[in-house]
């Protein structure tokens, strides 16, 4: 009875002291995981480091557009190409972050939006007037539309060099460096807003309401494996959602091999950031997977995070060993990919479903009462 | 015996308690329907989404496109009608009616103390909350025309709200007696730990003995409070737990207007004094006529039970429901907290950490063809949420997508589910038999075969 008296009286205090108005920061001692070092692990670690990188990739790429430009040749078009691929690739590894700077700017409704518009393309060369701030542009311009200026005009590498040298070569390279520059800039600002106060903003808000920032993030990237990893590079050229199979649907089309590559590089981000491994030196560092450990979600007498690396793995091999994307689609119906789609697709409830609840965290949180 | 309960029925207590009632709900009322249409939730929850789930055998109740702003008009002028006891028996039948026809528009935002609304509103239509302060008494004493107004009602009425709140407290309380909440300390383990910016308390939150310590007060709580409230000895102790218990609550989860209404709900238990004085300090700020309050003040007629003999026979009906309907899940297989027959309308509350995911495939039947369906085409975030884990919601949405791509063009549409379902922290497991078609079963009371049987066991209640 004693105890139960000092309970009693120990959660009216609690409670006198919770229903002030008070939100100030006190520092929680025995907690069972703090999210500061992990979203300092994320920022400073993954993130910032990312967009610096991908900024850098950007650069190359700008410059080699100004090398082609400069003198249109097979030569240099391939020179721009590999620059192309590796901005491209690298883009895979912060795709995932649409978050603050970069949500706010629409970084991937601009710069990766595909199916790309060809016709919307060419008209825009046509006119010679065009302004890439317009949501309508989106499909014209970043990644998908320079696989197509640099793959896509035409069947052989001299005749697409040949369209930068004839009549209207001068609008097609101005269009090339137009893009080029649309995506330096947006880069560039989402990079300078993480690193001149943003980072603060994130790693300070290391709460447990559905506006912190781990939730958010969280949010965030299970969306993006769900709809742009799984869904936006397999499963919408798969057909899985429409019946039919779409490879114009494929991202990087007009290149024609390496969407796949491509793909396993975004799954690769994603087990890395799962993992919270260093963008520099790929050691481990706070992250989902600590968390999780943290939590001590054992299940069944297996680690969770360890069930979640384990399908990340089982799902990379069946994608590594499948023919380049635009061959297995030749296949009807493509029975290997959708198998190989089967098992990305099991990392979802693990997402959605284990590790969400793990964590407390509410999906595409709504605003509305429970009980 | 028998004329121990005709000695009860015809026995009074002072009208005050059921006044005070009166006047709170309809306040608290008023201002949730406010809240409710200040955070948007008409448009999010009733207009916005193209689709609404509907409770079984209430597939007609939908929301009304924009009269659905008039109907939580009338619904919350009902409510400041009930408050002031203007045309009460009218306002309250109006509150009844449109509260419970908004809960009825999408099972969705089904929540336990909303149906507690509802069958508290359809109780008090039964009883006379509006024979004392009240703008009905007020407008009687003028005309002179005050036969059944007064200081005194049968005290039946009154110890109707005390037992339905027992019930809730109590049934609440029961249904935690399980292995999930007394042995796992589910799902507050897991809960709780995510709560760890709270002010004082966070750092307690990861503790182990805390999720225990929480569980069997929550627990204890839930069914001694009944008791505690009904003797005079225990009563502002208990008035206390039951302030620190919901104002904890509402610190830990995001339950809205709950807490307050439990609060207020539970005064009912006071002695009749403490709601006269409430009544005076009340009447003094609305200038209500003093004499009109005092204790003795006398009906020319006292109403009889006989008076109140349908009400009497309705509200035994009502509570005789509330007694049983909590039990029904006896009748299904399975287990409850996975197979959810029978969970709702049972003050089963905060019982259960349950996610779900659910991909549904659609084949056509003549071709063969098939496609899998994204959610988000259809479903609001807050409507996938729930219908990823609940087997009427599965149900209801295969029917919905089968009509839809059939008005497409597709025929002899096959539907098939694969829902992955986590319990209490249990590891997420098949929920849905992925081979059933179901597009072509049925809706009914009857135990749903196609839910895929729980691999785990949950003792208790």
């Amino acid at each position: 009875m004693k105890k139960l008296i000092v309970l009693f009286v120990g959660v009216l205090l609690v409670a006198v002291g919770c229903s002030s108005d008070d939100n100030g920061n006190n520092d929680p001692q025995d907690i069972s995981f703090d999210r500061a070092p992990l979203l300092i692990n994320w920022a400073d670690n993954t993130i910032i480091p990312g967009y610096i990188d991908f900024s850098g990739e950007v650069s190359d790429l700008k410059n080699a557009v100004g090398a082609f430009n400069g003198a249109p040749s097979v030569s240099n078009l391939n020179g721009l190409r590999s620059e192309w691929l590796e901005a491209y690739t690298t883009w895979q590894r912060i795709s995932m972050f649409e978050n603050g700077p970069a949500e706010s700017a629409g970084l991937r409704f601009n710069v990766n939006i595909y199916p790309t518009n060809a016709t919307l393309i060419e008209e825009n060369i046509a006119n010679g007037t065009y302004d890439l701030g317009l949501s309508s542009n989106r499909a014209a311009k970043g990644f998908p539309a320079l696989d197509y200026l640099l793959y896509g005009l035409a069947a052989s590498d001299e005749d697409i060099v040949a369209k930068y040298e004839g009549s209207e070569g001068e609008a097609y390279r101005n269009y090339l460096r137009d893009i080029t520059d649309d995506m330096k800039a947006l880069a560039d600002q989402v990079r300078d807003e993480w690193q001149s106060g943003f980072r603060n903003t994130f790693v300070n808000n290391d709460g447990s309401s559905s506006t912190a920032a781990v939730d958010r993030l969280v949010n965030d990237y299970i969306f993006y494996y769900e709809k742009h990893l799984r869904a936006g590079k397999m499963g919408i050229p798969l057909g899985v959602f429409s019946g039919t199979i779409l490879p114009e649907n494929l991202e990087a089309f007009y290149n024609g091999e390496i969407s796949k590559q491509l793909f396993i590089e975004g799954l690769n981000a994603v087990q890395d950031f799962f993992n919270g491994r260093s963008y520099a030196n790929g050691t481990e560092g706070a992250s989902l997977k600590s968390y999780l450990n943290a939590l001590n979600t054992v299940k069944d007498g297996t680690n969770l995070a360890t069930l979640i690396n384990d399908q990340f793995n089982t799902a990379r091999s069946r994608v590594q060993a499948l023919q380049s994307f635009q061959q297995e689609l030749e296949n009807n119906p493509p029975t290997a990919m959708l198998q190989a789609y089967d098992e990305v697709q099991k990392v979802v409830p693990l997402f959605k479903v284990d590790m969400v609840s793990a964590m407390s965290i509410s999906i595409d949180f709504v605003d509305a009462d429970g009980d | 015996m028998n004329l121990r309960i005709q000695t009860y029925l015809q026995s009074n207590v002072k009208a005050a308690p059921l006044a005070v009632f009166r006047v709170f709900f309809g306040i608290l009322m008023l201002v949730s329907i406010a809240r409710f249409w200040y955070h948007g939730w008409i448009e999010s929850l009733y207009l916005e989404p193209a689709f609404h789930f509907s409770y079984y055998g209430f597939e007609w109740v939908k929301p009304l496109g924009d009269w659905t702003y008039l109907l939580f008009v009338l619904c919350a002028l009902s409510a400041l009608m009930v408050a002031i006891g203007y045309k009460y028996r009218w306002a309250i039948v109006v509150f009844f009616l449109s509260f419970t026809y908004i809960e009825l528009m999408d099972k969705t935002t089904y929540l336990n103390h909303y149906y507690f609304i509802s069958v508290l509103s359809f109780l008090l239509i039964f009883l006379p909350a509006n024979v004392y302060f009240s703008v009905d008494a007020l407008r009687a004493r003028k005309k002179g025309d005050h036969v059944y107004f007064g200081s005194q009602v049968p005290r039946w009425t009154v110890d109707s709200i005390k037992l339905l709140l027992a019930i809730v407290y109590l049934y609440a309380g029961l249904a935690k007696l399980n292995s999930d909440w007394l042995v796992d300390a589910m799902p507050l383990s897991i809960w709780l730990p995510s709560k760890f910016d709270i002010p004082l308390l966070g750092g307690l939150m990861g503790e182990r003995w805390v999720h225990y310590a929480f569980s069997y007060f929550g627990a204890g709580y839930d069914l001694m409070i009944p008791f505690l409230l009904y003797f005079k000895r225990t009563r502002w102790v208990a008035f206390g737990l039951v302030v620190v218990f919901h104002v904890l609550t509402r610190v830990l989860f995001p339950i809205g207007m709950f807490p307050y209404i439990m609060i207020v709900a539970t005064l009912i238990f006071f002695e009749p004094e403490f709601h006269e004085k409430v009544c005076r300090v009340l009447g003094r700020m609305v200038r209500y006529p003093q004499r009109l309050l005092q204790a003795s003040l006398q009906q020319k007629k006292q109403r009889t039970t006989s008076g109140f003999k349908w009400s009497l026979v309705v509200v035994a009906f009502l509570l005789a429901v509330q007694l049983l309907l909590p039990w029904r899940y006896l009748l299904y297989p399975g287990e409850l907290f996975w197979t959810e027959e029978g969970y709702r309308f049972s003050w089963r509350v905060m019982l259960m950490e349950k996610t779900g995911y659910a991909q549904f495939k659609i084949v056509d039947g003549t071709t063969g063809k098939w496609f899998y369906v994204d959610n988000r085409d259809f479903l609001t975030p807050f409507q996938e949420k729930q219908m990823s884990f609940q087997p009427d919601f599965i149900l209801e949405y295969a029917h919905y997508l089968r009509n839809h791509f059939e008005k497409q063009g597709h025929k002899q549409v096959e539907v098939y589910a694969d829902v992955k379902v986590a319990l209490n922290g249990r590891l997420s497991t098949t929920f849905v038999d992925p081979t059933v078609d179901l597009a072509s079963e049925k809706e009914s009371f009857t135990p749903k075969h196609w839910i895929t049987p729980f691999n785990d066991e949950i003792k208790g209640l």
